[in-house]
């Protein structure tokens, strides 16, 4: 996608218990034993929402959280347990009008026609604003949750799983043409059947038949984001998604990455689909950079360890990240899914400090431009790739 | 002479779809996808305080002479995720919905129903359906590989474990005192394992103990094998008979299964589905149920139905003509492919020789047998006909209540809440307002506690 300096940046966020530093949960404000209540989220994503975000990003995962990838923990200092990211999405749907959806789903356990009519379902009830997280899971003892293969794949092969999984996802969203419903009283035909389509995907891991039982959602095709924790997920980004979120660390390795995935992207043959790719943040915000590194200090103290995350850790005030921003900008980035150090916290600093600092600079929007998350990417309504006479892309 | 109390009556609305209930031709018909028509008909089943709204599932589009069946309506959302986006605007009825127990993971399941009933603050429940066909299977990784006979095998244990990954957390794991930085109570919360003929899996379950402890667990089939299972697993069952001697048999024989597993009588509820057609007067409602049969029987619908038990292509033959010469193909029945109801033809010479002789003594084309043969309404009359034809069956122990299945989506439960439901309450016999907030509250079920405890793991 041509990058134009002025165009204002995207921005979501990513969600997840009480916030990604391990002691979040016992700052004020946390409310830790609302953390499996609907109101909880929903309070969440009205924050969100008021700040005019891209999206919510809802972390999910098929293992009880541990901080070693050997195996359960056992750490009782910790927010354990998790709300299906999909379910609470739609929960949440409802209740607010504008910002985007995303579940987090993991392909190597799901079924793709399960996971295809759940998304196309969100984009159904929240009218056009759902997207879909895929992940993978190589932990040997998530494996055992579901006993199906006697070990975890390679990685590699997680990745090549999920490409198909994607691909079977997208084919089912558009298994039904758009005006395959035509409930004609005359003949007593309710659809139009020469528009419902066989998807006969036969893949190494899998073969689906279809076609979804679910009409095409109102995206069309609903967001679909990978985040890449390192080099390996880039393929799947590159085949797959919508939207990349690179977890970089500086400027050169945010280039090298963007540089990489964009370049893999092309390789593909789908260097005509654009690609966002987003910068990904922990962030701890605060009116002046003493004030947020002694709050970093505090909640380290807490932990009994430094926080150091799996991602860029950003501490300081909303006008020093809104200048990183512009900085990361400038090595091929279109947005940010900043994830709040603490959520009670830095969630309301990203929306009414954050967000009012960048639209100062007008680097973000005033209002919704859009009514779909596709929309508001900037991203047109896909043409269906089983109909005859496509309608050309927006 | 004593007198038994007056029983409370339960009701549930069933979200019309994919079914040849569902008349989708009417003008007043709405979507069957769009969320509005949830809102609308759930909406209206709070209002009239029902204990539950149903949602059904099929996991592939129904087939017949190999190609997609285009008469009934076509298509549906996911079931939990409609169910979770309904909890958002509804404060009290239950969100039930059918889930296929061959076709999916116990702990994917576990841990959707317990967001669910997190998410609806313990409203969730599970209608645990089986199947087999390699037809659906072609749809999902595990393939059509379950033989038939180990269908209820499969849902018995699939249903066990998801009962041990509930189970794995005891409500009062979660201390989250900020003070003591003490999360979890007990460092093992959610240990599981389970080892079966089924499934051989183990860990730590990731959704701590939801409102309800355990969704509400629904069966729905009517086989021997079908009424065990609800005996011994289930907290109530769609009922088949909407009829008082039916009814009566079926549920003194499913309630009698119930003292083997040490379960008591009002463990289980009986909740057979029903159609209704309401109308000023009965004879009004008797005319307008003779036209929706007419709607619901098309021509063409008609020759699709006899298909089923011919097992081969009639579409040569004349709906309003006589019922064919030719015997019915025996054999596996290839021609309607995704459907349950053609499994009930366990003897399709036997049925066919029946319904020739009934067409021929009644002078019967094909499409008026197939009105006649098919079920009609369960519910037809005035308003007063019907509130009384309900209370009577439920206190005469034909069944506990009602799953209510109108014809038109999403308005068709509207007449039935402003006119049925307020005789009800008059009569004494149905709640004037929700007393709990729970599902298990609406059925009278007692909380399950987490009892079998956490179990040794490997890990």
């Amino acid at each position: 996608m041509p990058l134009s300096h002025s165009a204002p940046l995207h921005l979501a966020v990513s969600l997840d218990g009480a916030g990604r530093h391990p002691a979040a949960w016992r700052e004020p404000g946390a409310r830790p034993a609302e953390l499996f209540t609907a109101r909880y989220w929903a309070g969440l994503v009205a924050e969100a929402e008021a700040g005019l975000l891209d999206f919510v990003a809802f972390e999910d995962g098929l293992a009880l959280q541990s901080s070693s990838p050997a195996g359960h923990d056992e750490r009782t200092d910790r927010v354990r347990g998790r709300l299906d990211a999909v379910l609470t999405a739609a929960r949440v749907a409802p209740l607010t009008r504008r910002i985007g959806l995303v579940g987090a789903v993991t392909a190597t356990h799901t079924e793709p026609f399960h996971v295809s009519k759940a998304v196309a379902t969100l984009d159904h009830v929240s009218r056009g604003r759902a997207g879909l997280q895929v992940q993978v899971s190589g932990l040997p003892y998530e494996e055992r949750h579901f006993g199906r293969r006697p070990g975890p794949l390679a990685e590699e092969e997680l990745y090549e799983e999920a490409v198909d999984h994607v691909e079977v996802v997208r084919r089912l969203w558009d298994s039904w043409e758009d005006d395959a419903e035509i409930r004609d009283v005359a003949t007593g035909r309710f659809v139009d059947r020469d528009k419902l389509h066989y998807i006969d995907f036969e893949g190494r891991h899998f073969s689906v038949r279809g076609p979804s039982i679910t009409p095409r959602p109102p995206q069309g095709q609903p967001v679909v984001s990978v985040r890449a924790a390192d080099s390996s997920a880039y393929g799947l980004i590159a085949q797959s998604a919508d939207i990349g979120h690179l977890v970089a660390r500086d400027t050169a390795e945010t280039r090298a990455a963007a540089t990489a995935v964009r370049g893999l992207r092309a390789s593909t043959g789908l260097a005509e689909r654009p690609l966002h790719l987003f910068g990904e943040l922990t962030v701890f915000l605060d009116e002046s950079a003493a004030a947020a590194a002694e709050r970093r200090g505090r909640l380290d103290e807490a932990a009994r360890e430094p926080y150091d995350g799996d991602t860029s850790v950003f501490t300081g005030t909303a006008g020093q990240l809104a200048d990183l921003l512009q900085e990361r900008r400038e090595a091929g980035l279109s947005g940010f899914l900043l994830r709040p150090a603490v959520i009670a916290h830095d969630l309301p600093a990203i929306t009414r400090a954050l967000v009012p600092e960048l639209q100062r600079r007008d680097l973000f929007r005033r209002q919704y431009e859009a009514d779909t998350l596709r929309g508001l990417l900037g991203l047109g309504r896909p043409a269906n790739r089983y109909a005859a006479d496509p309608l050309p892309a927006a | 002479m004593t007198t038994k109390p007056l029983k409370q009556i339960h009701l549930a609305a069933h979200f019309p779809g994919v079914n040849n209930t569902t008349v989708w031709s009417d003008p007043a018909a709405g979507s069957h996808i769009d969320f509005d028509s949830f809102v609308h008909f759930a909406r209206t089943a709070e209002r009239a305080k029902f204990d539950f709204l149903f949602l059904a599932e099929g996991l592939r589009l129904r087939e017949q002479g190999g190609r997609i069946y285009d008469l009934d309506v076509v298509g549906r959302p996911d079931t939990f995720t409609v169910l979770a986006a309904l909890a958002a605007v509804t404060d009290r009825l239950g969100l039930t919905g059918t889930i296929n127990s061959t076709f999916n993971e116990p702990y994917e399941v576990a841990r959707q129903f317990a967001s669910l009933d997190h998410l609806s603050d313990g409203r969730a429940a599970w209608n645990v359906v089986t199947s087999w066909d390699a037809f659906t299977g072609e749809n999902f990784r595990r393939g059509g590989f379950l033989p038939r006979e180990e269908r209820y095998s499969r849902a018995k244990e699939f249903l066990a474990t998801a009962h041990e990954l509930f189970d794995s957390w005891d409500g009062g794991d979660i201390l989250a005192d900020a003070g003591s930085g003490t999360f979890l109570r007990d460092a093992r919360a959610g240990a599981f394992a389970h080892k079966g003929p089924q499934f051989d899996i183990e860990g730590r379950f990731n959704v701590p103990r939801s409102p309800q402890g355990r969704p509400v667990v629904f069966q729905a089939g009517d086989s021997d094998e079908g009424r065990e299972f609800a005996a011994s697993d289930a907290d109530a069952i769609f009922g088949r008979y909407g009829t008082l001697d039916e009814g009566r048999a079926f549920y003194a024989d499913v309630k009698r299964r119930l003292a083997k597993y040490g379960r008591g009588q009002d463990e289980l509820k009986i909740l057979p589905a029903a159609t209704f057609i309401l109308g000023d007067t009965d004879a009004e409602a008797r005319e307008a149920a003779h036209e929706v049969r007419r709607l619901q029987v098309s021509g063409q619908t008609a020759i699709k139905y006899l298909e089923h038990v011919w097992n081969r292509d009639l579409s040569g033959y004349d709906p309003d003509g006589p019922l064919p010469d030719i015997d019915p193909e025996t054999g596996e029945n290839t021609i309607a492919l995704g459907r349950a109801s053609v499994r009930q033809f366990r003897d399709p010479l036997e049925t066919a020789r029946q319904w020739r002789a009934l067409a021929e003594a009644k002078n019967l084309s094909i499409r008026e047998l197939v009105i006649a043969t098919t079920s009609g309404q369960t519910f037809v009359g005035s308003a007063a006909s019907v509130a009384e034809q309900i209370d009577t069956l439920v206190q005469a122990d034909a069944a506990d209540g009602f799953i209510l299945v109108p014809h038109v989506t999403p308005g068709g439960l509207d007449t039935f809440a402003d006119t049925v439901v307020p005789l009800l309450q008059e009569r004494g016999v149905f709640r004037t307002d929700y007393e709990g907030t729970t599902l298990r509250d609406h059925l009278g079920l007692a909380t399950p506690r987490a009892a079998s405890g956490r179990r040794a793991e490997a890990s």
